[in-house]
Formats: structure tokens, C-alpha cells, sequence
């Protein structure tokens, strides 16, 4: 069973084709790093992937179902370019919300777990807004985890984060992959994705450039790619 | 059960949210009884007119209000990107629209019974001597004000002009429904039972109510995942 199956997917925006005819598969755990120039394609792509998101033309299966179906769902974590957390619900009040909304047989215990889990305890009863940068970043990394995705997709998941919230996420990408769940990751931070990832794509103004394993060229230089596949 | 679970944990958590911060209700409250105060000043009408002009009066006050309500229903959600968390969690859209639509009829029903005493009280109206059937009224025809109103928060949300475009394509739609409950709370807030002619703008109300909530259901995943 493939995790993810992105066939002949076209977005048109109006009449531009913001995504040209992509299509690839992705094998359960795999880390795949999606990369491109800004304007690329990746976010659209990955709001397609994310079901934010119809395509124009094509299918996207996740575990052989159709993306927007709900057990195709329940089987994936995103974090994206906001961190999807209330501001005027506690860090508990949060974590139980989504934990209901996935289904979790105790949501209660779900929430508590990621809240230790993310050094979020103390601070369970305290409204988001009240919270620092890094303590949000930290929860919006226990919103997108806290089900267990199978199929985790990450659209610049490093930009903006504070340390401890990169050590986290890091930590919880390799648990991950260590237990077979697939990771999508889009990112302009090169080195740090390709030392992550198993497979790469590459997207150049909407059309797929390259997919394919990455190789240890990609991490010696990571502008190789983009010079041998894509734009200089 | 699960659907109906989904839609309580959306309701209860729109409820939770406004009822911390407050935005939308203070704003809608304090708008709906200066409306009401301000009318009082400004016609001092006589006993019958009063009986004329009410049902029209209130619903003009409760569909102003209620707009507000419902601006804020799905633009709470562009903070921090929580729409896009939500549509990708595995809701599914007419239990986000069913909730996110609860939490909106609460609200309104609880502006609509604080007016109605004011009312009572600035225009010199015993607006309790048909209360069973008056709120009747107002329960079906707030269910269709707020039903028609989610949908068209979630299709205006990413709108610049939401503000003012949210009214302007929700009134034309809402007119069946406010005609019929101002005739019906026209006779009812003086104290006329509800009785022969009354029963058709009811039946209007609940053919209303359940056309729009069918609609809203199949087509709300079609406003949410462009």
C-alpha cells in the first residue's frame, strides 16, 4: 500500500496552471524532501495533499484512499505556516479540542501526555495568548502529533521556530520515521532537510523536475539539485 | 454519533471562545438595545402604532444584530491559520457547519431574549402574554437567520469587505424568513393567539428552515475546500 499517490494533479488559478500534471508516489516511511524556488508550487501541492484543497484535474490517494476522504484524514499531521492553535483557549483546552475531533479514545489523556511531553504542563491552564512565542510553536508541535499521524506533512516547519521547538519537532520526526510513519516536508533550509530525508522531489514553476532517492551528491552540495534539475 | 459529537466539541468550543472574549456579543447586544432606544426616542409612537411596527421593528433589530454574530463566526478562525487545521482534521464540513451554526443560534437566541423585556419596556409592550408562541417564532426563524449566515461567513471569510458583504448577500436570501416572522410576532406581541392565516407563515418558517439546512449541508463542503 502506498502512503501517498499524487496522480496527474493540475491547479489552475484562473488560467494559470499553478501545478502541471505532478505525479509521484510516496512508500510508508519514507521522508520525503519537496523542494523548489519560492513559487514553486510546494504549498499548493501540499494543500492539496492536506485536503485544504481541491485539485483541478488528477487524484490524490492517502493509504489508497481519495485525500478528502475521513479515514485518509485521520492519518495526517500538518504543520503549516500558522500554528492552527486557539488564542483564546488554554494549552489543555486545545489539545483536548483536536484530540476530539480526531476521534482519540481519551482525549483527556492525550492532551496531558503531549502537554508533559512538550514541557507544556505547568502552563496546561493558561490561555494560549498569554503564552511566548516558543511555548506556542511547542503546542502547535503537540496539535500536529498528538494523533499519531501516519503521514505527517510539514510546510516550512523549521522557518520561525526558536530552538528548543526545532529540537522537539526534530526529535519527533526521527520517533516518527523510526516507527514507520512518512514525513512530506517542504523547505528552503536544504541541508537540514536532505540530511532528513530518504527521496527528494523537486518542482520548478509547477512541474515536477525530479523524484528520486537522495543521493549523497544532494548532501554534499545542496544546490546540486537545483543546478543538475532545476534553475540555477 | 460521532457526527453529533463533532458537532457539540465545534458549538461548545465557538461558545467557549466568544464567551471569553466577548467581541461579538458585547458588540451585538449594546448595537441591539441602542437601536431599540434610539427608535423609542425617535417615533414615540402611539399604543396602536406600536402594534403595527413591532414585529418589523424587532426583527430589522435582531437581523442587524445577528449579523455581527455571524461576521465573527468564521473569521475567528483566520487567527493563526485554525480554519485550515480544522478542515484538515477529519471533521467533516457539515458537522463544522452544524456546530459552527449552534454556537451562532445560542448566541442570537440569548440577544433576542434580553431584547425582548427592553422592548417590552421602552415601547410599552406586554410582549409575555403569548410567550410560548412568540418563542416559537423566534426559535424557528433564528435557526434560519443563523443557518443561511454560517454559510455565508464561510463564503465570505477571505473576503477584504467581509463586513459589508456578509449582510448584503444574507438579507435578500433571508427575506421569506424575517416576513414571516414579523407577521408573526406582529399579532402575537399583542396578545393575539396563533390562529388561521398565522399557521401559514409558520408552515413558511419551517419549510424555510429546513429547505436552507438541507442546502447548507450538501454545499458547505463545496464554500470550505475550494
Amino acid at each position: 500500500m502506498r502512503a501517498l499517490a499524487v496522480e496527474g494533479v493540475w491547479k489552475f488559478y484562473g488560467d494559470y496552471p499553478a501545478l502541471r500534471d505532478i505525479g509521484f508516489d510516496v512508500q510508508p516511511g519514507q521522508c520525503v524532501a519537496l523542494l523548489g524556488r519560492n513559487g514553486a508550487g510546494k504549498t499548493t501541492l501540499l494543500r492539496i495533499l492536506a485536503g485544504l484543497s481541491r485539485p483541478s484535474k488528477g487524484a490524490v490517494k492517502v493509504f489508497d484512499k481519495d485525500h478528502l476522504d475521513r479515514s485518509a484524514r485521520s492519518a495526517i499531521g500538518i504543520i503549516g505556516h500558522g500554528i492552527g492553535i486557539y488564542d483564546e483557549l488554554s494549552a489543555l483546552e486545545n489539545l483536548r479540542l483536536f484530540a476530539g475531533l480526531y476521534g482519540l479514545q481519551s482525549p483527556d489523556k492525550a492532551a496531558h501526555q503531549w502537554l508533559e511531553r512538550t514541557g507544556l504542563e505547568r502552563v496546561k491552564d493558561g490561555l494560549v495568548r498569554e503564552f511566548s512565542r516558543g511555548m506556542r510553536q511547542r503546542l502547535a508541535v503537540a496539535r500536529a502529533f498528538l494523533h499519531r499521524p501516519q503521514l505527517l506533512l510539514l510546510d516550512e516547519p523549521f522557518t520561525a521556530l526558536d530552538d528548543r521547538a526545532i529540537a522537539l519537532l526534530q526529535s519527533l520526526l526521527k520517533e516518527s520515521l523510526a516507527q514507520g510513519s512518512t514525513v512530506i516536508m517542504s523547505t528552503h533550509q536544504l541541508r537540514e532537510a536532505l540530511e532528513l530525508a530518504t527521496h527528494v522531489v523537486l518542482i520548478n514553476r509547477g512541474k515536477l523536475a525530479h523524484t528520486g532517492l537522495r543521493t549523497q551528491e544532494m548532501l554534499d552540495d545542496p544546490t546540486y539539485l537545483y543546478r543538475t534539475y532545476g534553475e540555477a | 454519533m460521532l457526527f453529533f459529537r463533532q458537532v457539540a466539541t465545534v458549538a461548545a468550543k465557538d461558545l467557549r471562545s466568544e464567551l471569553r472574549t466577548k467581541e461579538a456579543l458585547n458588540a451585538s447586544l449594546s448595537f441591539a438595545l441602542v437601536i431599540l432606544l434610539l427608535f423609542s426616542f425617535a417615533f414615540s409612537p402611539t399604543s396602536d402604532m406600536t402594534r403595527e411596527i413591532s414585529g418589523g421593528l424587532l426583527w430589522l433589530v435582531f437581523a442587524f444584530a445577528g449579523a455581527l454574530i455571524l461576521n465573527r463566526s468564521f473569521a475567528r478562525e483566520l487567527e493563526n491559520d485554525c480554519l485550515d487545521a480544522l478542515i484538515s482534521s477529519p471533521v467533516s464540513s457539515p458537522a463544522l457547519f452544524l456546530g459552527k451554526a449552534l454556537a451562532n443560534y445560542v448566541l442570537l437566541l440569548g440577544i433576542e431574549f434580553v431584547c425582548l423585556p427592553v422592548f417590552g419596556v421602552f415601547y410599552n409592550v406586554s410582549w409575555a402574554q403569548q410567550l410560548p408562541s412568540l418563542a416559537l417564532v423566534l426559535v424557528l426563524a433564528s435557526w434560519g437567520v443563523s443557518v443561511v449566515g454560517t454559510v455565508f461567513s464561510a463564503l465570505t471569510v477571505n473576503m477584504r469587505l467581509r463586513e459589508l458583504m456578509l449582510p448584503m448577500l444574507v438579507y435578500p436570501i433571508l427575506i421569506p424568513c424575517l416576513m414571516a416572522a414579523m407577521q408573526l410576532t406582529t399579532p402575537l406581541l399583542a396578545g393575539e393567539p396563533l390562529t388561521g392565516d398565522l399557521f401559514a407563515w409558520l408552515r413558511l418558517l419551517v419549510g424555510f428552515d429546513i429547505i436552507f439546512t438541507a442546502l447548507a449541508v450538501v454545499l458547505i463542503d463545496t464554500v470550505l475546500i475550494g
